[in-house]
């Protein structure tokens, strides 16, 4: 009934030889973005909430080890599970060549946004 | 558009609106807002690590009523966008596909992301404090 080799269907590989991990990095990512995601919004709110959100009070709070291991990873999982859900939305709306291209961009932006951030926060943690 | 009067199939209008599609929209929608978002927080980033200036002057812009209207739904899009995809990992794990249970599950979507955002909200007025 199926002609796909014993490996193919061993390493779960779709035609597009991509198999599910798409659908799985979105789902550990997200997994991953409950506690961290939590932990960002709320921390912002005590910052702001507690007059800290001026220059000195976020570059403290950002430098403090356990925020900045925590932003960076909060940065990195966001910029990669951002990364996966807009491509599936330019994968629904978009034709032709704009999608090749838009997928191409969203893409650039993402690492782009994630570079930024985490070399922002390291450069505030480890003093410039 | 086509120019022959054959008929389309069925679109959103010709439905009734329950809850399963209106968070199915919001999920998508407030999952776009984010990732503009991700662009807010490297910006915000990076003007810390910039220097006083910079930052004070961002501070300014989202301290003003637009910005914290965007940082607001922003804090709401991250509330419903969590909930809901709670949801959609009992889902992946085969639970709650009954008709009452998704309701169900759709309307505690929607009261745990208004009060999480109601929640955060008051913290960062510093009422709480």
């Amino acid at each position: 009934m199926s002609r796909r080799t014993p490996l193919g269907q061993v390493l779960g590989l779709g035609s597009a030889k991509e198999g599910v991990s798409h659908w799985w990095a979105q789902r550990v990512t997200a997994v991953a973005l409950l506690p961290l995601g939590l932990w960002f919004v709320f921390s912002i709110a005590v910052l702001i909430g507690s007059n800290n959100s001026d220059y000195l009070g976020v570059v403290d709070w950002i430098a403090a080890p356990i925020n900045a291991v925590l932003l960076i990873l909060f940065i990195a999982t966001v910029a990669y599970h951002s990364a996966l859900g807009v491509q599936v939305v330019i994968e629904d709306y978009v034709h032709g060549w704009t999608k090749v291209v838009s997928l191409v961009l969203q893409k650039f932006a993402h690492v782009l946004a994630a570079a930024a951030g985490v070399f922002s926060v390291l450069r505030i943690a480890l003093g410039s | 558009m086509p120019d022959t009067d054959r008929p389309l199939s069925p679109h959103l209008q010709v439905y009734r609106w329950q809850i399963s599609m209106f968070l199915s929209i919001l999920h998508r929608m407030t999952g776009v807002a984010m990732a503009l978002g991700l662009l807010l927080l490297a910006l915000w980033l990076a003007t810390a690590a910039t220097g006083p200036e910079a930052y004070t002057r961002l501070r300014e812009l989202l301290t003003t009523l637009p910005g914290l209207l965007v940082l607001a739904g922003l804090v709401f899009s991250l509330f419903l966008h969590l909930s809901n995809g709670v949801r959609h990992l009992f889902w992946d794990a085969g639970l709650g596909f009954e008709k009452n249970q998704y309701h169900a599950s759709g309307w505690v979507v929607v009261v745990a992301s208004l009060a999480l955002t109601t929640i955060v909200l008051v913290i960062a007025s510093g009422v709480a404090a």
